[in-house]
């Protein structure tokens, strides 16, 4: 037998071992999302279950949809008055994390990041109808704040309840002449924050997108999708765009502003970087205006080179090409320089990623520049595209779950429909090597024998840690702890902690730092007390010069 | 300016909220929860409330926060959660191997109307509990009250469930130390202990929310509440409720149901409360105050009557819990401050009533507001600016657009450590509130002095 299948065998004896302490229902439910990552004899990759429940009672890493939709998708922009139509927990909860990161373009800008708006609803509005005091709550904002916009998230008992967030929205966006529109996004609603992500881009492209026709400045015009400026990414990343030349109209959503969004149909390419948050507004942009879409990477420095370079080949312009390896020569030093110094003390160190929808195969990246490799990876709320590439999508089951979320039906703008390159530079663009509309997955990027796990759970990361002790632990803040507990260095992703940007050139340096830090901290190495570390009691009377 | 929407001009509002000061019901319940040992929470609903209280708390206490969830998706939401509920319990028992499993409501399951008493029952009649675990649970609609009536109703649910008499009473007393941090519970029991009384305190999170670094994670850590001291606490003398808000309900839950008789009163947060809660351990407990307490009253007004110089007259804006802050305010008083606007965000007239009476004889008007929020209290500062700012990590945009020296007091606290291991409460916890006000105050002053009288000592 070969090594490496002896890997694969000792993987799948793991495997068996997780899934025996669950009840025989579960685990034929989590055989599925548990896999060994391994082609079979044809070279075909295993068939994940994602997007798929999580097991009542089952201790999860997922939210809910409110939270994909308010907490990560319109959270981020600025001048939006975001309000929670419910009692006054979910608001609570999605105010101020570190993913609320902006820079209002002056001081007198409006910026609603730092405030938390809910109408707080009553036993009484629960009982009699909360369409009111809803009312009521955009009337002040109105009057308050006069903001550009207003948006309505339900939580789950408006759903309930059967308040008609729309029909409210349409109401006041008539009588204030503001733009005010709503989300049906109660928690309940699909099986994570994925259905929320959808519902929200669904509701920007429908409320907020092409609404003003204005062509900006720049030569090369692009938007930046699934992309959320936790900790300050999309402060690297634009750096770097305007460095090279390159405008940015929209990021969707970091740092952003209702203003871009309604810009954003006038750009010339969608790069994208989070795919699984924001696929589907991409293909409709393309659909209704005639943007096409690249998949982008810019967690890691030869990912965000080779995404520049993709960018400017795109644009089929050399002094463009020429610029962009002008900052990527200017920027490399530095990145270099400091990986020289993380590498040897982090290289042959392991790492686990368990986190977001794309990040568990972005960050591998950056492991693998600092020498580490990756032993098991999965997301939170990730489909089976985002395991196996997007050519899987034709084969995916629609479940109940995913039906409750609405699919738009987009055809082209009559007016504004303006195909970017013709099928035929998108054709010779292809066999230059840029894939339009693809993205790969997590799994052909892994190397075989590693470990994929969707939506794990508290008692199959303890097992994880257990049997394979890693050097570092990426996941979310629940399970920080937990980790660390155990002894073992935890680092968030979703929301960095102490730290970031790690997207870009810069971001890349702060993430070498940050993780040669973490993985040769002294702290642990300090957890057994000396007198454990030799527990026999042998005392010796000695008198020490 | 972070805040810079903030107009200086209050209007009265009915239908919005901006920037609460208070949350929902189901994280006071959560947390209450972890005080008991052995017990793993369970959120009934769908798992983003789960999500969401798990990282509040994680954040808050730096800590593991163990919890489970019903998993509802539409389904559920329609046809009722029992089904999920039923299933839960079983693998909740199966995979994590809890001694109780503590359920709570969330505004959706409570909107359905779940009954979860009845669903117990059933999970019992199905053998879907083994033999000696138990599934207790409490009603945490977050449309009614806030995080500290979740923390109430989870207490009053661990007395319903456990609390027995056996009809023969010993001299354990019970103390309920109200929703303070693990580090004030323990500071509680201790000072019973000084006083040589045997005491069963619960919830009880020390120890699990401020554990060790072991290098061995527990799901279930050392700490909380066991179920033999929980059932033993209908034989006790009587029980100490601190906090009215938070561990009245429990008190009297347990007087009705095993004739414990109960004292409710304010959380020993400063001198006077301190004082009153020893006098009652004194009382009801039957002993004499020992001079180690003597001692250490004696060393906390020793550094009220050295500082009095910077506390005096000083003008605070507050905002935080009803039980900690008519202590804090009285403390305050006690100190020659001036606590000028005070918000709760939880609902309650009682608390006004209560700030305006300890308020009364300041020479200055004073704002009270239960049921408000940060905006109308960040309103008030700009129309009558104070001289501090107390309340949780969520007071630091308002301090720092108003330049005001800011002490974390309260939950949340995102952005401090030393909260869950020092305590406020006590004596020695009435030393450690002066120190960071203290220093709130004294660091302001050294920013402010000019160089010639930037001095070493004051
Ligand atoms: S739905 Fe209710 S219980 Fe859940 S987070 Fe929101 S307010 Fe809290
Ligand atoms: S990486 Fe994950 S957490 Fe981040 S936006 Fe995408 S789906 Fe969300």
């Amino acid at each position: 037998m070969s090594d490496e299948k002896n890997t694969a065998a000792k993987l799948e004896k793991i495997k068996a071992e997780i899934l025996a302490k669950y009840p025989t229902k579960v685990a034929r439910k989590r055989a599925k999302q548990i896999l060994v990552n391994r082609s079979d004899t044809n070279g075909k990759m295993p068939e994940v279950g994602a997007n798929v429940r999580t097991v009542p009672g089952i201790i999860t890493q997922r939210g809910c949809s409110y939270a994909g939709c308010k907490g990560v998708v319109l959270g981020p922009t600025r001048d939006i008055v975001n309000i929670t139509h419910g009692p006054v927990g979910c608001a609570y909860y999605s105010w101020l994390t570190r993913r609320n990161q902006t820079r209002p373009e002056s001081d007198t800008d409006e910026n609603f990041m730092n405030y938390c708006f809910t109408t707080d609803m009553q036993d009484e509005h629960i009982v009699f109808g909360g369409e009111k005091k809803l009312k009521q709550a955009i009337q002040e904002a109105f009057d308050l704040f006069h903001p550009k916009a207003i948006s309505v998230f339900s939580t789950c008992p408006v759903g309930l309840i059967g308040d008609d967030v729309h029909a409210v929205a349409r109401e006041m966006k008539e009588k204030l002449g503001i733009n005010v529109f709503a989300f049906s996004c109660e928690g309940y609603k699909g099986v994570s924050q994925s259905a929320g992500h959808h519902i929200a881009n669904n509701g920007i492209f429908t409320h907020v997108v092409g609404l003003n026709d204005t062509i900006g400045k720049g030569k090369f015009r692009i938007n930046l999708l699934g992309e959320y400026n936790i900790g300050g990414d999309s402060f690297e990343i634009e750096r770097i765009l305007d460095a090279c030349g390159i405008s940015l109209v929209s990021t969707y959503s970091g740092n952003s502003s209702i203003d871009h969004f309604a810009n954003s149909h006038t750009a010339d390419l969608n790069a994208i970087m989070c795919h699984r948050s924001i696929n589907y507004m991409a293909e409709m942009m393309e659909t209704k205006f005639g943007i096409p879409w690249i998949k982008v990477n810019f967690i890691g420095a030869e990912s965000t080179a080779k995404s520049l370079r993709k960018i400017a080949q795109y644009f089929e312009d050399e002094e463009l090409k020429a610029k962009v390896e002008e900052v990527i020569a200017a920027e490399m030093p530095a990145v270099m320089a400091s990986l020289e110094k993380a590498k040897p003390r982090c290289e042959g160190k392991r790492a686990m990623l368990f986190v977001g929808g794309s990040r568990a195969h972005h960050y591998q990246d950056l492991f693998g520049e600092l020498g580490m490799e990756t032993l098991a990876a999965g997301y939170e709320f990730g489909h089976r595209d985002d395991y196996e590439g997007r050519k899987v999508l034709p084969s995916i089951k629609i479940d109940a779950d995913s039906r409750n979320i609405e699919e738009l039906h987009i055809t082209p703008d009559a007016k504004r429909y303006d195909p970017r390159k013709d099928e035929e530079s998108l054709k010779k663009l292809e066999n230059e090597g840029i894939d339009f509309r693809e993205y790969g997955g997590m799994m052909p990027d892994m190397k075989e024998n590693t470990l994929v796990i969707d939506d794990i759970s508290q008692f199959e990361t303890e097992k994880l840690i257990e049997i394979f002790k890693p050097d570092i632990f990426c996941a979310g803040i629940k399970e920080k702890y937990a980790i660390q507990k155990s002894g073992i260095p935890m680092k968030q992703l979703h929301s960095y902690d102490s730290g970031g940007p790690y997207a870009g050139f810069k971001g890349a340096i702060n993430f070498y730092g940050e993780i040669e830090r973490m993985v040769n901290a002294k702290v642990w190495s300090f957890i057994t007390p000396p007198w454990a570390a030799e527990p026999e009691l042998s005392a010796n009377y000695a008198w020490v010069a | 300016m972070l805040l810079r929407h903030t107009s200086a001009e209050p209007v009265e509002r009915t239908g919005l909220m901006i920037n609460p000061a208070k949350t929902c019901q189901p994280i006071g319940a959560m947390y209450a929860a972890l005080g008991l040992h052995g017990c793993l929470p369970h959120s009934h609903g769908s798992q983003g409330c789960c999500a969401y209280h798990r990282s509040a708390l994680t954040r808050h206490y730096r800590e593991p926060v163990m919890a489970a969830t019903s998993s509802f998706t539409e389904g559920a939401s329609v046809f009722g959660g029992q089904a999920n509920l039923l299933q839960a319990i079983d693998n909740i028992f199966t995979v994590y191997e809890p001694d109780i499993i503590a359920v709570h409501t969330t505004c959706l399951s409570e909107t359905i109307g779940d009954d979860l008493n009845q669903i117990a029952i059933k999970a019992r009649d199905e053998g879907k509990i083994p033999e000696g675990k138990f599934v207790i649970h409490a009603s945490t609609p977050s449309y009614v009250g806030s995080h500290v009536t979740g923390f109430a109703n989870m207490v009053q649910g661990m007395v319903k469930a456990f609390s027995e008499s056996t009809g023969k009473k010993n001299e354990t007393l019970n103390i309920i130390p109200g929703y303070v941090e693990p580090s004030d519970m323990e500071e509680v029991k201790r000072m019973a202990g000084l006083m040589g009384l045997k005491t069963i305190v619960f919830p009880d999170t020390s120890n699990v929310l401020n554990a060790p670094q072991t290098g061995k994670f527990r799901m279930y850590p050392k700490g909380g509440v066991t179920i033999a001291e929980m059932k033993a606490t209908g034989d006790s003398k009587a029980t100490i409720a601190l906090g009215p808000l938070a561990s009245d309900l429990a008190a009297r839950k347990l007087d009705a149901q095993c004739k414990v008789p109960c004292h409710t009163q304010e959380l020993p947060i400063g001198l006077q409360a301190t004082d009153r809660f020893v006098d009652t351990l004194r009382k009801v407990g039957g002993v004499s105050v020992p001079e180690s307490i003597a001692v250490e009253r004696g060393k906390l007004l020793d550094v009220m009557t050295d500082m009095q110089a910077w506390f005096y007259q000083k003008r605070v804006a507050l905002f935080g819990d009803p039980d900690s802050l008519v202590s804090l305010v009285e403390f305050l008083v006690a100190l020659d401050m001036h606590p000028v606007h005070v918000v709760t965000g939880t609902p309650g007239k009682a608390f006004e009533q209560k700030i305006r009476d300890l308020t009364a004889h300041l020479p200055v008007p004073v704002n009270v507001k239960a049921h408000g929020d940060l905006f109308l209290l960040h309103q008030w500062i700009k129309k009558e600016p104070v001289d501090l700012l107390m309340g949780n990590t969520y007071g630091k945009y308002m301090a720092r657009d108003e330049d005001l020296p800011f002490v974390r007091f309260g939950f949340p606290i995102f952005d401090r450590v030393g909260h869950s291991y020092f305590p406020t409460v006590g004596y020695m916890g009435g030393i450690r509130l002066m120190e960071k006000i203290l220093d709130a105050l004294l660091d302001r002053k050294d920013r402010d002095s000019p160089e010639e009288s930037f001095e070493l000592v004051i």
